[in-house]
């Protein structure tokens, strides 16, 4: 057993203290479980939920961020995700849009197939990003932490990226019942201004 | 995104010519495209450095992150383009799609044909071979610019961007476009 395990809030407790603090922010959520999550938790237009195209989702919100340098953009992302786009940590780092946070939820597997493990366990993404150029990084394990880390982070400068240990336990939730063009529709209505 | 009007028509109307990189970009800013993202070709290197001269241009480090940048992009309200030799088609293949084409997100796929008729390193013989039926089995529409043909080539792909909402594709050949080296 790992020394973290058993100690460690869900992925869902996590994103819903998260959800909780933000209001009309763009949000680009991962492919797989964590789309699902967000979706029960509760389901905002300014949600861009992910169902393919694994490792892209900071790639997207990038572009969102890029495109509203007046919005603050989020993007929820997971360990296994991170470590195949890991590329844009660098890009992210190398541009430093201030308006963009990037939240990992690490449960150092691939939930979503079967929680086959990832190497997260051994390479500290925070760090990874922290080199390539995130201005602001943090790794919490408690629901206090990642709510005062992510209020601080609300308030900064960015890129930031606020890297969550979580446990392994993924939330009862179905399919996003959105189709893909109505998500994208909806979504662009939503972050339009 | 707008109809394109007299930049390029100088091509049409006189006999074929290499056509310059700032025309080419130009014509791409006069149909409303305004952002721009990818990785670099030989073959596209005087139209990056045209785009980086207008400060127009945001370098990715993979095609499939271009591809992901300008889906967010066109989210936010840009028309986006993305910029890539036509290996970074295998690189980009699951974002195109599993992302755009599901989404019905649209990109202006700008693509290099290394490899066209053979005649290049042995790394790009098969990809410039299969390209047009990999992209006609991915159904993401295509056409190759000429000089003869560049404003209905170009009227195509804006045509083709508003009314399919999907990626598509216009293939630059060796010599089409002035590159950076004459």
């Amino acid at each position: 057993m790992r020394p973290e395990q058993g100690t460690l809030i869900s992925r869902a407790q996590a994103m819903e203290a998260l959800l909780e603090l933000l209001t009309d922010q763009p949000v680009i959520i991962c492919n797989g479980f964590p789309s699902r999550e967000a979706h029960k938790i509760v389901d905002r237009p300014t949600h861009f939920y992910m169902i393919g195209s694994m490792g892209n989702a900071p790639a997207i919100a990038l572009g969102v961020a890029l495109a509203k340098p007046n919005k603050q953009v989020i993007t929820f992302d997971g360990d296994g995700n991170v470590l195949m786009g890991m590329g844009t940590l660098a890009t992210v780092g190398a541009l430093k849009p201030k308006n963009f946070i990037h939240v990992v939820f690490d449960n150092e597997v691939y939930g979503t197939t079967g929680n086959q493990p990832t190497i997260s366990n051994v390479v500290p993404l925070e760090k990874v990003a922290k080199s390539a150029g995130y201005v602001n990084v943090e790794r919490v394990l408690d629901r206090d932490d990642l709510v005062y880390e992510f209020k601080d982070m609300l308030k900064k400068d960015g890129p930031s990226m606020l890297l969550i240990k979580v446990n392994e336990f993924v939330e009862d939730a179905g399919r996003v019942l959105h189709d893909p063009p109505d998500i994208t529709r909806r979504f662009m209505k939503a972050i339009v201004g | 995104m707008r109809r394109l009007s007299a930049g390029v028509s100088q091509y049409a109307r006189g006999k074929p010519s290499v056509i310059e990189s700032d025309v080419f970009v130009q014509t791409m800013q006069d149909m409303g495209v305004n952002f721009f993202t990818g990785v670099p070709d030989s073959i596209l290197g005087g139209i990056i450095a045209e785009l980086m001269n207008r400060r127009l241009y945001t370098p990715a480090v993979r095609e499939d992150e271009a591809v992901g940048m300008a889906a967010g992009a066109y989210m936010a309200g840009k028309t986006p383009a993305v910029l890539m030799q036509n290996s970074g088609l295998g690189t980009s293949l699951n974002a195109l799609i599993s992302l755009n084409m599901i989404y019905q997100q649209p990109c202006i796929l700008i693509i290099s044909w290394r490899g066209q008729g053979g005649k290049d390193a042995p790394e790009h013989l098969v990809m410039g071979e299969v390209m047009p039926q990999l992209l006609d089995t991915i159904k993401i529409p295509h056409r190759t610019l000429t000089e003869k043909t560049v404003i209905e080539d170009f009227r195509w792909v804006a045509e083709t961007f508003m009314k399919q909402r999907i990626p598509v594709a216009l293939f630059i050949t060796k010599g089409v476009v002035k590159g950076l080296h004459p």
